[in-house]
């Protein structure tokens, strides 16, 4: 209720007024009822009751639905041509994020310019999510075998949670995506960023984190442009470092946080894909670490 | 009518004919009352069992990052919540009233068909007791009540939990449409003579309403399961989207079901209150007619707006729209009865007991979900709230507002009929500021934290979001419903267990279900002439115990009912019921272990079961399809009416017909499920299949075979059938026998390939189905030929051949459809 876009501030019209219309109805009806249980009362023909039984609610709805359609015509219209393309596809329990401007991909965040048109692209490797980030618009099912779609103009820079809206099994809960609204010039600042492939690694923990990670086979799952390419069955971690939350919005990445999630991945996210990492030795861990905090 | 004094053996003759059985016996009772008592005894043994889950997730969702459970149990739980209220007490719960209720209320000695509600009884109760206790082994479906692929599919679901939900539930489905058959059969056949549609109780009209609309829902989402099961046991592909399947096939199927099934529970809430209303403000309903014909188009509506469960799947444009206005029309008629009933307090005088406080409080809760239910019926809004709290607000709002307060209004008005003592007003009270006040507190809080952006089936969620405040009182608020809840039931425990006396007519009611009664009803059946009869007649009572109206014995010795005309409700004949019998427990009860066993893959002791349930509804049939020695019955004074009907004027004869109507309506959507994934293809049939030759040949086989089944018929209303009956049966089977052989050789030659594509899948699914109905006619092909070697199939026993005929027919002529439908696709695809 809250809107940071064009389509959620209609649709955060649209649920004052039928708030407001609702709470009057109840109002008026439950007044009539009150009427009703004074005692000696004249009866009313029965006609009265069946004709405005039937005419009022049938002419407020008719109002209503009048309203609605005028107001939210456009709001499923095919998005403008200057669009950002944005494709989502849902996983158990994560999003996978693509942008079509310079291929960058990421995961459970989207950052999004301020008073541009976005067109995401929904799309499902395994079962059914729903992508919704309330601030910003309605929320659109994420079918398999199908493209659904999903135009949100956001206008104030900020940063909103959003859900998993689709039961989709055992993290459903623990699936938020998180979108950042920043203005243009710092959006394209951050999207030339995030087309860079990875750093090389500046430390030697680092250096050696690179080399743990294809050694322990994190690598077959996760990507990081530029050192591992190919694996997508987990998130992009080629700028890992830079995002708000791991684990689809389960912790807030601040600093010992991934060491934190490679050991207990399956304390804070029972049933993700990932294997708990508690059996690794100190040094391998803190390697790890070093290495993937560089990833900004 | 009948002249008095009566005979002095009549009475006891009559008491005799419908003596309840006892000990261990009891079992084998088929009396509506008494299968009525334990039919909702189990209902609310299911409400509360659900109502401890509900417990257990608002302890589990009290405070942020909650720990009661893990994510695995949580989802079974919220699984088995909804499953079991809708499908375990929701469903069963009306249709229990209604048997307990209706035949009194119709002036009826007892409903059409005892045996199969008792069948219906025992097989809702094994197979719900079964199915629930799954929670206790961990093994409890967990992909929502809902159950949609791809989650529920065998790749994302491989443990038996999801078979349990699509096996369990598929026959309890089945255990509801025989109650709905039983029910209209019992409305449209059984009522007081004078008893005329336009002075039928508008309680009967909603269950008469609902009836078809079980018909017409349930076979989808029962095609749907079948569906499911066959892609988790099988492999094929129907919701797979990689082989050409659709996950939104199963949304369509379900919801298809799903919303009708909304206003299965509602309309028959509404009757009950349409019903008790009168008598609690001593004045006639508003608009009865209105009402009417607002719970026929409540029941008609409902079934265009099932989309309105996928505004945010993507299906987009016009036909969205079409729904949303089908959703904010269907509000009008439930707005007359809204207006009706306050219209008919404004007439009468309130006095202020349990019965009305719970009528009072069903107003205010259902018109405030109504009008949230207005809200989600319009796009833009839906598109926010959908899968979110409010919608479990809403939800709640018109099941518990709009059901179980209208049932519990109904527990503390008709209580006396159980054994002639009201609940206690003291405690009444206690119990609705506890449930009024707690449901309150409980549920619209959930409207604020839906708004706030709470998504629906989370296991748990994260703090900082402001939802602290309204889950926290969610959860105190369901402690305080809860314990309303248990103060009914304590209430209700005592007050049934007192000394049985009789109830009179404590409230100056209008309806015949307050005429004095025994097992059989009342002592003889009201000549009615009035829409409220009680008050319209008023030495109806006296009259009716005396002796004086319509069969005030029994004329063969056994039960009797009357049999009126479905419109006027003139007299037609008499038929005999059955007794009580250990057939329907025994047929029960394979039917459960055979369902529950093949979930768990006991094969060899699942298909004994199966094959228990069969021969114990075989000796059922048999049995039932006789003529007593009275060609005729006196009835009254110079009245004198046939004993027993064949053909169109017979009750299992349109039992009969409506069993098609569902058979055809799951036919029906197994070739929507064909045509849906076929018109998705590319091309049709898609690469790698092929059409088969001499589809054409098999459909002419089943027409063959149905008109042998006409020609082994001819000559039955004169004389007793014998050998050349026998011959065009066989002649009948053998032909179906020949036709469905040669369907499922061309289909294997033109190299059908179930698991390869998810149109090969419906049309061996359409093959499957065609199967199990030869199955079933050979089985009845051979009790048939049986019966008429015997010398059994005469003028007056005749329901045997009669209904084994029409059943053929329609599965012949669902044989053409099948032979024929894949390839009228094809052609209107090219």
């Amino acid at each position: 209720m809250n809107p940071a876009s064009t389509e959620a501030d209609v649709l955060a019209e649209v649920a004052w007024v039928l708030m407001v219309g609702g709470f009057a109805v109840l109002t008026a009806t439950m007044g009539v009822l009150a009427l009703a249980l004074r005692r000696g009362r004249r009866p009313v023909p029965s006609r009265w009751w069946i004709v405005g039984g039937a005419a009022v609610p049938a002419t407020l709805l008719a109002a209503l639905a009048v309203y609605s359609q005028a107001r939210t015509a456009g709001l499923d219209a095919p998005p403008p041509s200057g669009a950002l393309v944005v494709a989502v596809t849902g996983r158990s329990w994560w999003w996978h994020v693509q942008y079509r401007e310079g291929g960058v991909v990421t995961a459970n965040e989207l950052r999004l310019p301020a008073g541009r048109p976005v067109h995401l692209a929904l799309m499902s490797d395994d079962v059914i999510h729903s992508f919704w980030v309330p601030a910003l618009g309605g929320k659109m099912d994420l079918v398999p075998g199908r493209i659904n779609r999903l135009v949100v103009t956001p206008h104030t820079p900020g940063t909103y949670r959003g859900a998993c809206a689709e039961f989709c099994g055992e993290q459903h809960a623990k699936m938020a995506p998180h979108v950042v609204v920043l203005p243009p010039a710092e959006f394209d600042r951050w999207l030339a960023a995030q087309a860079a492939p990875a750093g090389p690694p500046r430390t030697d923990d680092a250096r050696r984190g690179q080399r743990r990670f294809t050694d322990l086979g994190c690598a077959q799952c996760h990507a990081v442009r530029g050192h591992a390419e190919g694996a997508d069955a987990g998130p992009d971690l080629t700028h890992v470092a830079g995002r708000l939350h791991l684990g689809a919005g389960t912790v807030v990445n601040d600093h010992g946080a991934l060491a934190d999630w490679i050991v207990r991945v399956q304390q804070l996210k029972p049933g993700a894909r990932m294997p708990a990492g508690h059996h690794l030795p100190a040094d391998d861990l803190a390697a790890l670490s070093a290495y993937l905090a560089e990833r900004e | 009518m009948n002249t008095l004094p009566r005979p002095p053996d009549e009475l006891p003759a009559l008491r005799e004919a419908w003596r309840m059985p006892t000990g261990w016996r009891r079992l084998t009772a088929v009396n509506n009352t008494y299968i009525g008592k334990l039919y909702i005894a189990t209902a609310m043994l299911f409400l509360v069992l659900a109502g401890v889950l509900a417990l257990l997730m608002r302890a589990q969702l009290a405070l942020p990052d909650g720990s009661v459970m893990g994510p695995g149990t949580y989802h079974q739980v919220f699984t088995m919540h909804g499953t079991v209220m809708m499908f375990l007490f929701a469903v069963p719960v009306v249709e229990a009233i209604a048997v307990f209720l209706l035949p009194n209320m119709l002036g009826a000695r007892d409903l059409p068909f005892p045996r199969l509600s008792a069948y219906a009884y025992w097989a809702y109760a094994f197979g719900g007791i079964a199915f629930f206790c799954t929670l206790f082994f961990g093994v409890a479906p967990d992909g929502g009540w809902f159950m949609y692929p791809p989650l529920t599919g065998r790749v994302h679901s491989p443990g038996l939990n999801a078979d349990f939900w699509l096996l369990g539930i598929g026959f309890i489905e089945i255990s509801a449409i025989a109650g709905a058959i039983e029910l209209i059969i019992g409305i449209l056949m059984t009522r007081a003579p004078g008893m005329t549609l336009a002075r039928l109780p508008v309680y009967a009209w909603a269950m008469l309403v609902v009836g078809f609309m079980i018909v017409f829902a349930f076979p989808a989402v029962i095609a749907g399961t079948m569906l499911l099961e066959l892609e988790r046991a099988f492999d094929w592909p129907f919701f797979i989207a990689e082989r050409g399947g659709d996950p939104l096939l199963w949304q369509h199927l379900f919801w298809f079901f799903g919303h009708p099934e909304v206003y299965i529970i509602f309309l028959p809430a509404a009757g009950l209150v349409s019903a008790l209303l009168p008598a609690a403000v001593q004045a006639k309903l508003v608009g009865r007619t209105a009402v009417v014909v607002s719970l026929a188009a409540t029941g008609l509506i409902s079934f265009l707006l099932w989309a309105h469960h996928m505004f945010t799947a993507g299906l987009g444009g016009l036909s969205m729209n079409l729904v949303s206005l089908a959703s904010l029309a269907v509000a009008v008629p439930t707005a007359v009865q809204v207006f009706a009933w306050i219209g008919t307090i404004w007439r009468g005088t309130v006095r202020l007991d349990t019965t009305m406080l719970y009528v009072l409080g069903f107003l205010f809760t259902f018109v405030f979900g109504g009008l949230t239910g207005v809200m989600v019926a319009i796009l833009p809004f839906d598109w926010q709230v959908h899968d979110t709290y409010f919608i479990v607000a809403h939800l709640h709002y018109v099941l518990i507002g709009g059901v179980l307060f209208p049932i519990l209004a109904a527990l503390y008005h008709w209580g006396p009929l159980v054994n002639g003592h009201a609940l206690g007003e003291r405690a009444g009270r206690w119990s609705f500021a506890l449930v009024f006040g707690g449901f309150h507190l409980t549920f619209f809080p959930m409207h604020v934290a839906g708004l706030m952006g709470m998504p629906r089936r989370v296991s748990t969620w994260a703090p900082g979001q402001g939802w602290e405040l309204p889950n926290l009182l969610s959860s105190i608020g369901s402690v305080v419903l809860a314990a309303g809840f248990l103060v009914v039931l304590v209430e209700a425990v005592r007050t049934f267990h007192r000394r049985e006396r009789t109830p009179g007519n404590p409230w100056n009611a209008p309806t015949l279900e307050w005429l004095p009664t025994e097992n059989f009803g009342a002592r003889s059946t009201p000549q009615v002439t009035s829409a409220e009869p009680l008050w319209d007649q008023p030495n109806l009572s006296s009259e009716v115990e005396a002796g004086q109206h319509w069969l005030p014995g029994t004329v063969t010795g056994g039960r009797e009912t009357l049999v009126t005309t479905p419109r006027r409700a003139a007299l037609s004949h008499l038929v005999v019921l059955p007794g009580p019998s250990w057939l329907p427990v025994v047929a029960a009860l394979g039917t459960a272990a055979f369902f529950f066993l093949l979930t768990v893959k006991w094969l060899v002791v699942a298909f004994a079961f199966g094959a228990l349930a069969i021969g114990a509804t075989v000796v059922w049939l048999w049995e039932t399809d006789r003529a007593p020695d009275e060609a005729t019955a006196k009835v009254g004074d110079g009245v004198v009416v046939p004993v027993g009907a064949a053909g169109v004027r017979s009750h299992s004869w349109w039992a009969m017909v409506i069993l098609l109507v569902v058979d055809g309506t799951v036919l029906a959507s197994m070739a929507f499920a064909h045509v849906h994934v076929a018109m998705a293809a590319p091309v049709c049939p898609p690469p790698g299949a092929a059409l088969p030759d001499g589809a054409g040949w098999s459909a002419a086989g089943f027409a063959a075979s149905a008109i042998a089944m006409a020609l082994g018929g001819r000559g039955r209303a004169t004389r007793r059938l014998g050998g050349v009956a026998i011959a065009w049966t066989l002649v009948a089977a053998g032909l179906a026998a020949w036709a469905f052989t040669g369907l499922f050789q061309q289909h294997a030659a033109a190299h059908l390939d179930p698991r390869a594509t998810a149109w090969g899948a419906t049309v061996a699914a359409l093959l499957g189905y065609q199967g199990f109905h030869l199955a079933i006619m050979a089985l009845l092909a051979a009790v048939l030929v049986t019966r008429i070697a015997r010398g059994l199939a005469t003028p007056r026993q005749r329901a045997t051949r009669d209904n084994v005929a029409l059943l053929w027919h329609g599965a012949c002529a669902q044989g053409v459809v099948v032979a024929l439908l894949p390839h009228a696709t094809a052609w209107a695809m090219a």
